[in-house]
């Protein structure tokens, strides 16, 4: 662009005119100062001034109303009443109310003082010089005064003892907040090596808390057991079974690649931690045609008819094989614990 | 004789003999079809399975081979029983239209009837689960708490937790509950179709079926309420959160950049 396109009023010699400007001539990036100011229709005319007035007044009073509005639609609605309203579709009337008389409300106080600000207030341009921050050379020497004479009244140079003590009450009082560091414990011991599972321990149909039977289970199907002598009500419940939650699925024993898989399985039943072994996430995204269990959290992808190899996504580990068998009354049941910490890797797992 | 024999030719000797033949087969038909109809009524089952090898032969053979054994493009069909054929053929997913990941849900071909027939004739090839009565589907006075408890340990961790649907591996997902018929919820749990696992009565007893169903008429279906209002999909903190980001916080700065546009001056510049 050449300096013909620009506009000749909008060169800094002639913005250098205007009142204010500090521009020297023949600068070429002097500062071209403020623009003259110009007025609102409201700093002329009274009546455009009152009525915006007018305008804010009404704002807040709506606002005001809203939120009456909001309190008596608190108190008169019911919560069980559903209305239909274009295009949210159908919703409670009590939330409806409530979101739109306290939107409203805020959104007028909003609007208000915009408009007030825009229209009313003084928008004259003000300029305000810097101005330096240091102190001046007397006030400086005078607070260093202030402080010299300060410590020399305090004694604490000359009454060692006190400054002793003191620094050793200042040294002393974080540690009581080092020993609240010891609720973060106890250590977790084997609890993370160890689940409900043991010996002997039936497998609990989790639909209908009723043992299983080998019978129970067919090819395809899934279901999810829990360690027989666990109830909902124990107080440790929902910390036991995130460790112990089981899936069970039957596969034909030809299919089962994996060697030891086959071993530990009881009539091709085979059953598995239901915890991935990625974060921790429940999985149990059964596709019964490819015996693969998908995690829904990071799409982890672990192989039921190969040992729960991993063959997809960022778990580490395979998922964890329960070791089951038919006992004398024909239920399943464990013959041990998991032979491998369930769910994820933590530090001293090695 | 003779006289019937020269009049053999006669231009209207074509339309009486015609006429005299289908006399004879209608009045023949007139004399036997009750008989069939009684003998019909004795082995209603049986005409069902005969019918139902007919359409057999004609819409699915063609897969799943002639005798339901199976082919490299389709499985097996023997011991599926009929109420694996009501839901996969009630819900559109059978016929196949093309080989793909997944059957997806489409317009139905076949009468309820044809449908019936069908599956009489697979559950005659090996013993299956039999299409459920209204009994033992049917939601009422079933436990709707329970229902969704159950939902949320056997189904949810696919089908989202009010039965939305969701993404499985390779193109394969688990579609949406919403406007699936109880009976086919039912018969889908009992079979396992495709890549869903199956819940038998023996793991999954008919009163669990029952609470399931009601739960997901409760929170999956018209009569549904929706006290939040637009469900966005009724996907999670994840649509939601999509929805504020980009259209609640677009209002705000959109708003604002209007507020800042607009000049309050007399004189417009």
């Amino acid at each position: 662009m050449s300096s013909q396109d620009i506009p000749e009023e909008t060169l800094p010699s002639a913005q250098g005119a205007h009142e204010g400007a500090v521009a020297t001539a023949g600068d070429p990036f002097a500062d071209p100062g403020l623009p003259p100011h110009e007025h609102r229709i409201q700093d002329i005319d009274e009546q455009a001034a009152r009525r915006s007035e007018r305008v804010v007044a009404m704002l807040f009073t709506l606002s005001m109303l809203a939120t009456v509005g909001f309190i008596a639609s608190y108190v008169t609605l019911p919560v069980d009443k559903n209305i239909y309203v274009f295009p949210i579709g159908h919703i409670s009337a009590l939330n409806f109310a409530l979101g739109l008389t306290l939107g409203v409300a805020l959104f007028c106080i909003g609007a208000g003082a915009v408009h007030w600000a825009r229209t009313l207030m003084s928008d004259v341009e003000v300029a305000d010089d810097r101005h330096p921050i240091e102190a001046s050379p007397e006030v400086k020497a005078k607070v260093m005064d202030d402080f010299r004479q300060g410590a020399e009244e305090s004694g604490l140079g000359r009454r060692k003892l006190i400054r002793n003590t003191m620094f050793g009450a200042l040294a002393l009082l974080p540690l009581s907040a080092v020993v609240l560091f010891r609720d973060l414990g106890p250590l977790p011991g084997t609890k993370l090596r160890k689940t409900a599972w043991s010996e002997g321990k039936m497998l609990i149909n989790q639909n209908t808390m009723q043992p299983l039977r080998p019978e129970d289970v067919q090819v395809g199907s899934l279901t999810f057991a829990m360690p027989e002598g666990m109830k909902e009500e124990d107080h440790d419940f929902q910390q036991e079974i995130a460790k112990a939650a089981l899936m069970i699925v039957r596969l034909r024993p030809e299919n089962i690649k994996d060697k030891r898989s086959l071993d530990w399985s009881a009539d091709g039943i085979v059953a598995y931690s239901k915890i991935c072994t990625h974060v921790g996430c429940p999985i149990s995204l059964y596709e019964q045609q490819t015996h693969h269990v998908l995690c829904p959290c990071h799409q982890s992808t672990f192989d039921l008819s190969d040992g729960g190899r991993v063959i997809f996504g960022p778990a580490g580990h395979a998922l964890p094989q329960l070791r089951i068998k038919v006992n004398d009354k024909g239920y399943l049941e464990a013959m041990g614990d998991f032979s491998e910490p369930v769910g994820p890797a933590f530090w001293e797992r090695g | 004789m003779k006289k019937l024999s020269a009049r053999r030719r006669h231009p209207l000797a074509a339309v009486v003999v015609l006429l005299f033949a289908l006399a004879v087969t209608g009045g023949l038909y007139a004399a036997f079809a009750p008989a069939d109809t009684a003998k019909a009524d004795d082995s209603a089952q049986s005409l069902a399975i005969e019918e139902g090898k007919k359409l057999y032969s004609v819409g699915c053979a063609s897969c799943h081979g002639t005798g339901g054994q199976g082919t490299s493009d389709g499985p097996s069909l023997i011991g599926v029983g009929a109420a694996a054929v009501d839901f996969q053929v009630a819900t559109g997913r059978m016929p196949l239209q093309q080989q793909g990941a997944q059957a997806p849900r489409k317009k139905v071909i076949y009468s309820q009837a044809e449908i019936d027939q069908l599956g009489a004739y697979i559950a005659s090839l090996g013993a299956g689960p039999a299409v459920p009565s209204k009994s033992q589907y049917s939601p009422d006075g079933a436990d709707i708490a329970k229902g969704g408890e159950l939902f949320r340990t056997n189904c949810a961790q696919c089908h989202n937790f009010t039965g939305k649907g969701g993404a499985l591996s390779n193109g394969k997902y688990a579609p949406t509950l919403e406007g699936v018929k109880p009976k086919h919820i039912y018969e889908a749990m009992q079979t396992g179709p495709q890549n869903m696992p199956s819940f038998p009565d023996t793991t999954m007893s008919e009163k669990n079926k029952k609470d399931i169903i009601a739960y997901l008429g409760e929170v999956n279906s018209d009569k549904t309420k929706s006290p939040g209002g637009l469900e966005l999909g009724g996907l999670g903190p994840v649509s939601e959160g999509l929805f504020a980001w980009i259209f609640g916080l677009g209002a705000l700065v959109a708003v604002a950049i209007w507020v800042a546009a607009r000049t309050a001056k007399a004189k417009k510049s």
